[in-house]
């Protein structure tokens, strides 16, 4: 049962990111690679959520299977993330390579914390 | 659900042919969740502890889209579904940013600042060097004969 909660949560947050990340890129045309910083902020947003929940009591394992480490973990992407920090750093825009990883992991600690703090005034 | 504009997606055959990527993106990123599932039942982290795991998925991760994309845009034409199933499913279920910014959080609240802190520098740093160090090795190995086609530089990331 539990695996299955991770999959059916992966199975939905993948393509989430997917055309989240088609919809985000096809309303701007910097460099910039702003729709996988969009999952990645609002996936650390949810999942802090979720982690609040859970802390006050509010959220079951279930739940966290499902939403947290299916949903969430594959909504979100390292990989995708670093694969395009390099295109930058090739096509020579080191500064916006940089950016991109001190934004990403500013807004995405940020987004964390204020997931716990609303779950925690919603629940706690 | 959003719906992207596909029209103004450049160069994109509108709407026709989405629905098989969709879905090789959805079958990927049940498989990739799965693996990292797997992983951290195989490993667990202890409270409080470097989340070593997830630092590890997140590493092996970003190596393997390196050795991908260097394959299917420069080395071989790919079928059109093996970027999206293995490289934005696959690999994009199996690394994660959500938990580790949440494991960060975790760790500063539980007054362990000094491993949060080496585990905020760090994992960027290994997924950086790892998908650089894939990338060049995958370049250097790929057969004679096919790396001409390396000058194009495939343009073709979504």
């Amino acid at each position: 049962m539990n695996w299955l909660l991770v999959v059916a949560g992966g199975m939905v947050g993948a393509p989430l990111r997917y055309l989240t990340d088609r919809a985000v890129q096809a309303r701007q045309d910097s460099v910039f690679p702003w729709g996988t910083f969009t999952v990645n902020v609002v996936g650390c947003l949810v999942l802090g959520l979720l982690t609040g929940a859970a802390l006050a009591g509010a959220a079951g394992s279930e739940l966290r299977l499902l939403l947290g480490t299916g949903l969430c973990g594959a909504l979100t992407t390292y990989s995708t993330f670093s694969y395009e920090t390099l295109r930058l750093t090739e096509t020579g825009t080191r500064l916006l390579a940089a950016v991109n990883v001190a934004a990403s992991v500013a807004a995405g600690l940020g987004a964390a914390y204020a997931g716990v703090t609303l779950a925690d005034a919603l629940w706690a | 659900m959003t719906v992207p504009n596909t029209e103004s997606a450049a160069g994109r055959p509108a709407r026709r042919g989405q629905a098989p990527v969709v879905v090789a993106v959805s079958l990927g990123g049940g498989t990739g969740a799965a693996a990292r599932y797997a992983a951290s039942l195989w490993w667990p982290t202890q409270t409080g502890g470097f989340p070593w795991t997830t630092f590890w998925v997140n590493v092996a991760g970003c190596a393997l889209i390196g050795v991908l994309m260097v394959v299917v845009t420069e080395v071989r034409d790919a079928h059109r579904l093996v970027r999206p199933f293995l490289g934005t499913g696959v690999l994009g279920g199996f690394t994660t940013f959500s938990t580790y910014a949440v494991d960060l959080r975790d760790l500063f609240a539980a007054h362990q600042a000094r491993t949060g802190l080496l585990y905020l520098a760090a994992t960027p740093l290994a997924a950086l060097a790892a998908v650089w160090l894939a990338t060049w090795a995958t370049r250097r190995a790929a057969p004679p004969g096919t790396r001409g086609d390396t000058d194009a530089k495939g343009e073709g990331s979504s």
